[in-house]
């Protein structure tokens, strides 16, 4: 069942992410590494579980590595788009190779 | 009831998490794209927080707010020059949230693990270290704190091979169930090792690869740990991630014209491929003044830039914008030639001249420019070496023969920024420097470029 997931997400993956063009392959990279601190919801669970004291102190470090990542990655990603600008004349007068 | 809803908000967030990917593919709804992402994670951890495992919220708190702390200035401060070397300590710090959490399981729960969650953690703990150490060599190597010449030494090969030999033995021994925690580690810490030895010996010019694929390693090793917790939307999102990395690492070695193996053990640029470059140490370069430069580069209808690495380490892209816009006021047309592995990141290029604020429909790749550049009046190459070299064409015994480059060599003239005749990092000469219809302007890229810009203005 796991399994089914993971390659039907890698398919959807792959299908979504070819059509990237190489302009945002930064913000892409930057964009992926953001949401892949979805591991915060795992860290979450080994530092608020109470299970031992080793869950505890090696969840909480991972919670702030994962949280670092979230924050500062969707910031970052979001500051890096908002410098991509079209030019101000229309795109037909600079027709496309 | 409560874990339906937490289910929910994993499939939720997963859903929210490929439309915000899905809406990369245009450069007009990407950052749309990011606000999507952020709602699937405050859903995804809303949704986590109200299962009924979690009974101390203290720590939690501790870690969501240093993090927080950490991230913001990560986030607002650092600069897009430094792009490259903050999305390999972004890795770092993901690999080892994955690490950290797979360690914790192992150590819960060894004794009650079925063979498929050991399999998971096994290579959640492995791939998450070697991620961890080889991101963060790539990034003093990117940052310069570590040189970023490869590495070499003889048996070096032998090393890593053998290195990674043993990690396998031990992953099996994990698997197996066999040693208990001391194997456990010693698992953690050789994938460690292996990511220093690893990635010590690749060159700067050879880093998009590397990058791309550890963020590739990165995304295989969160998917592990869904695997090994039974989380949905850690699989999502490990799938994408890694699907991602590996995505953009084929495109990259494609773009080089070499396969994983080549960049990973074939420390590009060592001594031996240095011999080519005396035979053609007869042929003269031609220099060109600033003057005379700038009034072809004035004249010109049609200018094509073509950005390399050296306009990123003299940080030029704000006088290249500079220089386009005068160009364009009397009346020519600039437009930028983006070459897949110009610099040290997947779209490093692009990134920093959109931060010098040019319009990015005027950068085209490769592809869509190639066809284009015999119809250029001016090719202008800012820091480009190995990219432009037409020995990728012509010549079978170079190195980089084969290797898809930019066709510069075929506009009606170029100009080429340089420091000096050094090889470039693929350590060959370029038969493009010698052609007749090319000039050499020597020197630092953003001092050639303040020159032509106050001339032109002269005029």
């Amino acid at each position: 069942m796991q399994a089914y997931v993971f390659v039907l997400a890698g398919f959807v993956g792959y299908l979504v992410i070819a059509r990237v063009p190489p302009l945002l392959h930064t913000p892409l990279m930057s964009a992926t590494n953001a949401i892949s601190g979805i591991s915060l919801v795992g860290s979450l669970v080994a530092a608020g579980a109470g299970r031992s004291v080793v869950s505890t102190v090696l969840g909480t470090v991972a919670v702030t590595a994962a949280t670092i990542n979230v924050v500062g990655g969707f910031i970052i990603t979001r500051r890096m788009l908002g410098m991509f600008k079209r030019s101000d004349r229309r795109p037909s007068d600079a027709p496309k190779v | 009831m409560r874990e339906a809803l937490v289910q929910a908000s994993y499939l939720l967030a997963s859903i929210l998490f490929i439309l915000s990917l899905k809406s990369l593919s245009r450069a007009d709804t990407a950052a749309r794209g990011v606000d999507l992402a952020v709602a699937g994670m405050a859903i995804a951890i809303v949704g986590t927080l109200m299962q009924q495992t979690i009974i101390d919220y203290r720590w939690i708190a501790l870690g969501l707010g240093v993090g927080t702390v950490v991230g913001i200035p990560l986030g607002t401060r650092v600069p897009m020059t430094a792009m490259p070397q903050r999305i390999a300590i972004a890795l770092t710090f993901g690999a080892s949230a994955a690490t950290l959490v797979g360690i914790a399981e192992y150590h819960d729960h060894r004794e009650t693990l079925a063979v498929g969650q050991r399999v998971a953690v096994a290579f959640e703990v492995m791939l998450g270290s070697l991620t961890v150490a080889g991101s963060f060599v790539a990034a003093g190597k990117l940052q310069e704190v570590l040189p970023s010449k490869p590495l070499t030494y003889r048996g070096q090969n032998a090393v890593n091979f053998g290195l990674m030999a043993v990690m396998l033995v031990i992953l099996g021994a994990v698997i197996a169930g066999k040693g208990g925690m001391p194997t456990f580690y010693a698992l953690v810490a050789l994938a460690f090792i292996a990511g220093i030895s690893l990635v010590l010996p690749i060159g700067g010019a050879d880093m998009p690869v590397v990058v791309a694929l550890l963020n590739s390693y990165s995304g295989l090793a969160s998917a592990a740990t869904g695997f090994a917790l039974s989380n949905n939307v850690l699989l999502v999102s490990g799938a994408l991630d890694g699907t991602s990395g590996f995505l953009l690492s084929m495109l990259m070695s494609k773009a080089m014209n070499r396969s994983f193996t080549n960049v990973l053990f074939g420390a590009f640029g060592s001594q031996t491929q240095t011999a080519a470059v005396g035979a053609s140490s007869d042929l003269v370069a031609t220099p060109i003044s600033a003057e005379d430069a700038a009034v072809q580069l004035a004249y010109a209808s049609n200018v094509v830039v073509v950005p390399g690495y050296g306009m990123a380490v003299a940080q030029a892209q704000h006088q290249v914008r500079e220089l386009a816009e005068l160009i364009e006021k009397r009346g020519g047309e600039v437009r930028y030639a983006i070459h897949p592995v110009a610099g040290r990141m997947p779209g490093h290029m692009n990134v920093l001249l959109a931060e010098a604020n040019i319009p990015y429909d005027k950068l085209y790749d490769m592809d869509e420019i190639n066809g284009d550049l015999s119809r250029a009046d001016v090719a202008l190459i800012i820091g480009a070496n190995d990219v432009v070299n037409p020995a990728a064409r012509t010549d079978p015994t170079s190195p980089i023969y084969g290797m898809p480059i930019l066709n510069v060599d075929e506009a009606k003239s170029v100009i080429v920024l340089k420091r000096g005749m050094s090889v470039g990092f693929a350590g060959i000469d370029n038969m493009l420097f010698y052609q007749p219809r090319t000039r050499m302007l020597f020197g630092d890229a953003k001092a050639s470029l303040v020159k032509l810009v106050t001339e032109i203005k002269a005029l």
